[in-house]
């Protein structure tokens, strides 16, 4: 095939996935609201972002229902992964396609049987239902990446700790974990980045002006357009872009 | 051989946080309020005002799965066959949109659709008369290729990366030229990876509600937009419930159809 | 005699495999036993009993005297050597070997001293920073067994160590083992399915299959006196025949009677023959006991290997004496190298 048509059918395809994002930072420096016109280079709405207070707690929400969700599930994933690793073929097909269920199942269907759920137990939608919908959908996916790490490791080992004389909770600290060490991690940053960005399962769980990032900014735009958003987007963006960079730095350190 | 007490926690978390849910669902959807059995939920789906909001979901899905395999292959099959500098920025490239909130990325199409935005400002500049596009289909079906197309691209990219190069060697040294190389050994092989990507499309775009309110306004009511209005608006938690379980059961045609079912999978990993 | 290790009755069972029959083994203190076997035949199973990873079904598993059927791997004083070494690669070799060390909560330079001398016992000494995944097969079982006799256990337990190794280093590596045995002084049990390793290292040779004991006894007993046909099949060659013995001391097989060493079976009692391929003469038609037609001949280096078909049996022999494919030759055996075994019924 034409070398050249190759390329700008990639150009295209590249041009149609980031024309809409540099829109975004482009526009967050126009000083006038309307997308029509430009009115001249600002820095405003980036102010406006910064002193806006809904903005901030819901940055605050996010991070924090990440960091917590991350942790919890990371904890219940990997000390499940343990057990159901020691399960016999029809337990443990059984179990994994629970498990598998709210990572299959369209978000809308898990969003709604949690609320449901709430709403059931007579549970007041605020802070606590979001953190617990955020750990309902996380912890399938430390499972998914510590089950198959535990599963290729010499299973000789955790039985030599043993029989050096290691209790089954020690052994299982000082030889497996760190083994699987690299399941764990993958299972943790996993969990943390479908947290952060989620949106539908925030959505029907919250409550009480809990917002995330998401939610907020999906009400937000609801509204119609906000230069405010704009900024965000950039900020979010360079952040990313910086984060990508830095992992790319460590892993060419590491090679 | 580990102690299986560590996985307590875990069916603890299971059995209120996933069978409890999905059984509750399951339970508003088969009663009424009075809190009889009943089918009547799914009855009043069956009138031609739902029957047509579900026609359009499916059709718009499946458009934009099948716009995502027309793009997403290509790509696919070129990032897998370029050199290794170009392979790895290639990807990067690709996934770094999907980092980014998919609520931000949908927006930004609000602000190039709309009356006055990007797009109308590009064609009136180069006189070709303004579009509409904002608030309709077209608009949705766009934001949905748009966000979704990295999933397709991605599993596909790994099937192809991973496939054994001997094999296509080995069609070659037997006589097949490229395009049958292609047809007969590639595609086929690449199946699975083809499947994967269609899965990861096709469900999210069917049960959707965000990118059809954000992009379609109240013009475009898709299924998952009426789910959203029974739980959040009329607090009909019956109906929303049965709706659900529609989505749900055509979701399991859906794997059953591709054989995705878990029993068949070894290790129980992603992907 | 101060027996190590008893099994009384074990039987094993997985779900609905029976993999042990009611094993009864005695195990003496100081031996080198080893566990003989194909795959399958259960002498993993019963190492791993031993060791505490598993747990009879039924029956009793003593350790010096006391019952350890139900005490947990981890609170056993034996320690075990695995087929993959099963070394820890997030640690050193140093870590490695002081593991079980630490887990007692020995004093800093006890560990220290202790885990020198054990690189000296299987000379790798200086290798105490060295990553694991920088050693190769040889160097990574040697750290192994470190691992495991650091810690002084009363039984050494091997699960075929030398198998990932090649033919050369297996063979150094089965002597270097047979002189830490000695050199340490405690009891080694060693399972494998090579008949060769386990006649050079052991003692006590266990044969086993399908999850039954078949003899138990030195090198030269199991190789010289087989007890059964299994135990003559698997351990060297041998060529197994019917035949009847019509009183004692007399036997008849391939069509003519011979003359045995062997007596106490009943009168024309149907019994098994073995005699080895190297016990067989091979001298010209008209001087043998037997006239056969040579099939096939392979050069084997240490001798040439030939089948030769007397007609109702096809003969093996191993001869240094070199024959043609198509060539008659003559076949005569001695009293003392036919072996007769009751019959028993192959299961």
């Amino acid at each position: 095939m034409n070398k050249w048509l190759k390329r700008l059918f990639v150009f295209c395809v590249l041009a149609f996935l980031y024309a809409p994002i540099l829109v975004l930072i482009v526009y967050s420096f126009n000083a006038s609201r309307l997308r029509g016109s430009w009115d001249g280079f600002t820095l405003g709405w980036y102010q406006a972002l910064f002193r806006d207070r809904e903005v901030l707690r819901a940055l605050y929400h996010t991070v924090l229902v990440a960091v917590l969700a991350t942790v919890i599930s990371t904890v219940v994933g990997t000390l499940a992964s343990f057990g159901i690793h020691s399960l016999g073929r029809r337990g443990k097909s059984v179990i994994l396609n629970l498990n598998y269920l709210p990572v299959l199942n369209p978000d809308i269907v898990t969003a709604v049987s949690l609320m449901l759920l709430f709403g059931f137990m007579g549970l007041n939608f605020g802070f606590g239902t979001l953190l617990m919908g955020h750990i309902s959908f996380t912890v399938p996916y430390v499972v998914l990446s510590v089950l198959p790490k535990l599963g290729q490791m010499d299973p000789n080992l955790y039985e030599a700790a043993l029989d050096l004389g290691a209790e089954p909770g020690t052994a299982l600290r000082k030889v497996v974990l760190p083994e699987i060490s690299p399941g764990i991690v993958t299972g943790a940053l996993l969990a943390f980045t479908l947290s952060i960005d989620d949106f539908v399962i925030s959505f029907f769980t919250t409550g009480h002006g809990v917002a995330n990032l998401s939610t907020m900014i999906f009400s937000m735009a609801r509204r119609g357009i906000n230069p405010v958003i704009n900024a965000l987007s950039t900020l979010i963006f360079i952040v990313m872009i910086a984060l990508l960079l830095v992992i790319n730095r460590k892993t060419k350190e590491e090679v | 051989m580990y102690p299986k007490r560590t996985a307590y926690p875990y069916y603890l978390y299971l059995a209120i946080f996933i069978i409890v849910p999905l059984l509750l669902v399951l339970y508003f959807a088969f009663t009424t309020s009075g809190g009889q059995l009943s089918l009547t939920n799914f009855d009043r789906f069956l009138t031609s005002q739902y029957l047509g909001i579900l026609w359009s979901s499916i059709r718009i899905a499946l458009l934009s799965t099948v716009l995502c395999l027309l793009i997403g292959y290509p790509i696919a099959w070129i990032i897998a066959n370029s050199p290794l500098r170009a392979k790895s920025t290639l990807l990067l490239l690709m996934v770094i949109p999907m980092w980014m909130n998919f609520l931000l990325r949908t927006y930004a199409w609000m602000t190039i659709l709309s009356r006055n935005g990007l797009l109308n400002q590009l064609l009136g500049f180069l006189g070709l008369g303004q579009t509409d596009i904002m608030f309709t289909e077209t608009a949705v079906l766009l934001g949905m290729v748009y966000n979704f197309l990295p999933f397709m691209v991605l599993p596909i990219y790994s099937v192809l990366e991973k496939m054994d190069k001997s094999v296509l060697e080995a069609a070659r040294d037997l006589g097949a030229d490229s395009k049958t190389v292609f047809r007969k050994v590639i595609f086929p092989l690449s199946l699975p990876g083809v499947i994967s990507g269609i899965m990861m499309v096709f469900i999210p775009a069917i049960s959707t509600f965000e990118i059809s309110l954000l992009l379609g306004g109240n013009k475009v009511n898709l299924i998952g937009n009426v789910i959203e209005q029974q739980f959040k608006v009329t607090g009909d938690w019956h109906f929303g419930s049965a709706m659900s379980t529609i989505l749900m059961a055509m979701m399991i045609l859906a794997m059953l159809v591709t054989g995705r079912v878990e029993g068949s999978r070894e290790g129980g990993g992603l992907f | 005699m101060d027996h190590s290790i008893e099994l009384m009755d074990v039987y094993k069972r997985f779900g609905d495999t029976e993999v042990l029959q009611r094993m009864n083994l005695a195990i003496k203190d100081k031996e080198f036993l080893t566990l003989l076997g194909p795959s399958g035949c259960g002498k993993t199973t019963t190492l791993r009993l031993i060791a505490g990873f598993e747990t009879p079904t039924d029956g009793k598993i003593l350790l010096h005297g006391e019952d350890v059927s139900r005490v947990p791997a981890h609170k056993r004083s034996v320690n075990t050597v695995f087929q993959k070494y099963a070394l820890f690669t997030h640690m050193n070799v140093f870590e490695n070997i002081a593991f079980g060390l630490r887990i007692k909560k020995r004093p800093e330079n006890e560990i220290k001293e202790r885990v020198h001398e054990m690189l000296r016992l299987v000379n790798l000494k200086g290798f105490e920073n060295r990553r694991t995944d920088s050693l190769s097969g040889g160097q990574q079982q040697r750290i192994a067994i470190a691992r495991a006799l650091v810690n002084e256990p009363d039984v050494l337990l091997l699960d075929e160590p030398l198998g990932a190794l090649d033919l050369k280093l297996r063979q150094g590596m089965q002597r270097e083992l047979k002189r830490i045995q000695e050199s340490v002084g405690i009891t080694f049990v060693y399972v494998t399915h090579e008949q060769e390793e386990a006649l050079t290292m052991s003692d006590t040779v266990v044969v086993m299959n399908e999850g039954r004991i078949q003899q138990i006894g030195t090198p030269i007993d199991i190789y010289n006196e087989p007890e059964n046909a299994f135990v003559a099949d698997f351990i060297g060659e041998s060529n197994i025949i019917d035949g009847v013995m019509p009183d004692d001391f007399r036997v008849v097989f391939s069509g003519r009677e011979f003359i045995c060493v062997d007596k106490g079976f009943a009168k024309n009692e149907a019994v098994d023959v073995v005699v080895r391929p190297e016990d067989i003469e091979i001298s010209a038609p008209e001087h043998g006991m037997l006239k056969g037609r040579v099939s096939s001949v392979v050069f084997k280096g240490v001798h040439y290997e030939m089948m030769v078909d007397t007609g109702d049996f096809t003969y093996m022999i191993h001869s240094i004496v070199e024959r043609k494919e198509g060539d008659t030759v003559g076949l005569s055996i001695i009293p003392e190298y036919i072996h007769i075994m009751r019959k028993t019924h192959v299961s």
